[in-house]
């Protein structure tokens, strides 16, 4: 078998002819649905796990079953569901946004349950010896000390997120890593293609990983 | 004038273990009475229930003849609604043994949290009563700081300060320097001192700290078995008591 020499392998030229079109792909389609899935994510988790702690049981309880039947099927498949049961006029990277989001906010829901119970049993009965009400007591005092020992797993399901973006090719949304297989079949630089989609990925999920550190520093009481 | 606190008949069970039985006693407005007795002897119980952070089992407690949290109504016992009982629980503080304070909040947002948010009191005025308790403390000086940059003893007089700024009618005191290294006890008691000086606030107290009881309390209850063994002037219950247990009580804890 012939050597495959360097300029086979990998031609800088090709890569960056490429580079602007799967960044293109990144900004307008990965990061958007990122950033969006991010917000949707944290805001219904929160919902979620406030729900779950002060809901009545029988409020409680199917909420808590819909959560686990959210978890513990895969999001392609939630994905398919999701884009044949919506009209067909609407947006599949919206519909495949909020997939993503809900998807995701079940697990953040689930990080933050374990944020809010490891809030000392004292800082309740404080806020209850200081006659505050319910609503003050999670908002100022509960869910901040919850949201900030859930901040790390919080990055981590964001950046998991993040690489699960590329399931959204599954109901025809061009994100990143379809448009570097697109741009691969039109050039056959598939290794630049996919090359330059794996570098961004890692260089995003770097910054995240950066960033909530600098959060939970900017967190410190 | 009707006691501000009275306990009629009061029952506590925690499962099967009854912590307190059949328990009748009556504070005076002003009075400072402080509880001691062996661990487990329900004194602490006694505090929470009154904080309402324990449900009562059974019985009655008034406080300034109002039902707390259960009233006598045509002979039956009916338990009041959260709002009511909300309403009562506002001329009650109560300073922990752990502090509590609030750690996502600066010193100052813990003093002024509460009366911003439940007397509904303006934020410059609560601000400015914050600063002044804060002074009485000693700690004007670390309002800007979070708690977490405090020792043990300078945030339990944070914690001092955060339930004075309710103007409490009664403040329970539940082993407020059992968790401080012993040179940091003197300056939480000074303070306490000076607030059982300085004011008629009522006050339930908890402590093994007897010289303190000694001096700011009127009145001495010893526990035993969820019962009141014997109470007492503080000169008489803790000098000259009555019961074998109680002396092996002092004994063992002075």
């Amino acid at each position: 078998m012939p050597a495959i020499t360097f300029e086979e392998f990998w031609s800088w030229e090709a890569a960056a002819n490429l580079l602007p079109e799967v960044l293109g792909a990144f900004f307008k389609v990965t990061l958007l649905v990122t950033v969006v899935g991010t917000l949707i994510a944290v805001s219904v988790g929160m919902l979620l796990a406030v729900l779950t702690q002060v809901a009545p049981g029988i409020i409680a309880r199917p909420l808590r079953w819909v959560m686990d039947v959210i978890r513990m099927t895969p999001l392609i498949v939630q994905l398919m569901f999701a884009s044949f049961l919506v009209p067909v006029t609407w947006d599949l990277l919206w519909v495949g946004t909020a997939v993503i989001g809900v998807h995701y906010s079940t697990y953040m829901a689930e990080s933050f349950i374990a944020g809010i119970r490891s809030v000392d049993r004292g800082q309740w009965e404080a806020a209850r010896a200081l006659s505050l009400p319910q609503g003050r007591t999670w908002r100022a005092i509960v869910l901040p000390q919850a949201l900030r020992a859930t901040l790390p797993a919080l990055g981590n399901w964001t950046i998991s997120m993040f690489k699960d973006t590329p399931y959204l090719f599954a109901i025809s949304v061009l994100e990143m890593v379809t448009v570097a297989q697109q741009a691969g079949n039109s050039t056959f630089r598939y290794n630049e293609a996919f090359t330059i989609a794996g570098l961004i990925f890692l260089a995003a999920s770097l910054f995240t990983a950066f960033a909530v550190r600098r959060l939970e520093k900017a967190l410190v009481y | 004038m009707p006691p501000v606190i009275r306990f009629e008949d009061v029952v506590k069970r925690f499962g099967d273990t009854t912590v307190l039985s059949d328990l009748n006693f009556d504070v005076a407005p002003g009075e400072r009475v402080t509880l001691i007795g062996p661990s487990g002897s329900g004194k602490t119980t006694i505090l929470r229930l009154v904080m309402t952070l324990e449900h009562l089992t059974e019985g009655y407690i008034w406080i300034d003849g109002k039902p707390l949290t259960h009233d006598r109504r045509d002979g039956n016992r009916v338990q009041l609604k959260q709002k009511e009982v909300a309403e009562t629980r506002k001329q009650i503080g109560m300073v922990f043994q752990h502090f509590n304070l609030f750690p996502n909040m600066s010193v100052i947002d813990n003093v002024t949290e509460a009366p911003v948010h439940v007397l509904g009191r303006g934020k410059e005025e609560a601000r400015e009563r914050a600063l002044a308790l804060l002074d009485q403390v000693g700690l004007k000086d670390r309002a800007d700081e979070h708690p977490s940059r405090l020792s043990g003893g300078q945030k339990q007089r944070v914690a001092i300060a955060r339930a004075l700024a309710m103007d409490p009618k009664i403040l329970l005191l539940d082993e407020v320097t059992s968790a401080l290294d012993p040179e940091l006890v003197g300056d939480v008691l000074g303070v306490l001192r000076d607030v059982a000086e300085s004011t008629d606030i009522s006050m339930l107290i908890v402590t093994h700290e007897m010289q303190f009881a000694r001096d700011v309390s009127h009145k001495v209850m010893m526990f035993d078995g969820g019962q009141i063994l014997e109470q007492g002037a503080p000169a008489d219950i803790l000098s000259n008591p009555s019961h074998d247990r109680t002396r092996k009580f002092l004994d063992s804890v002075l």
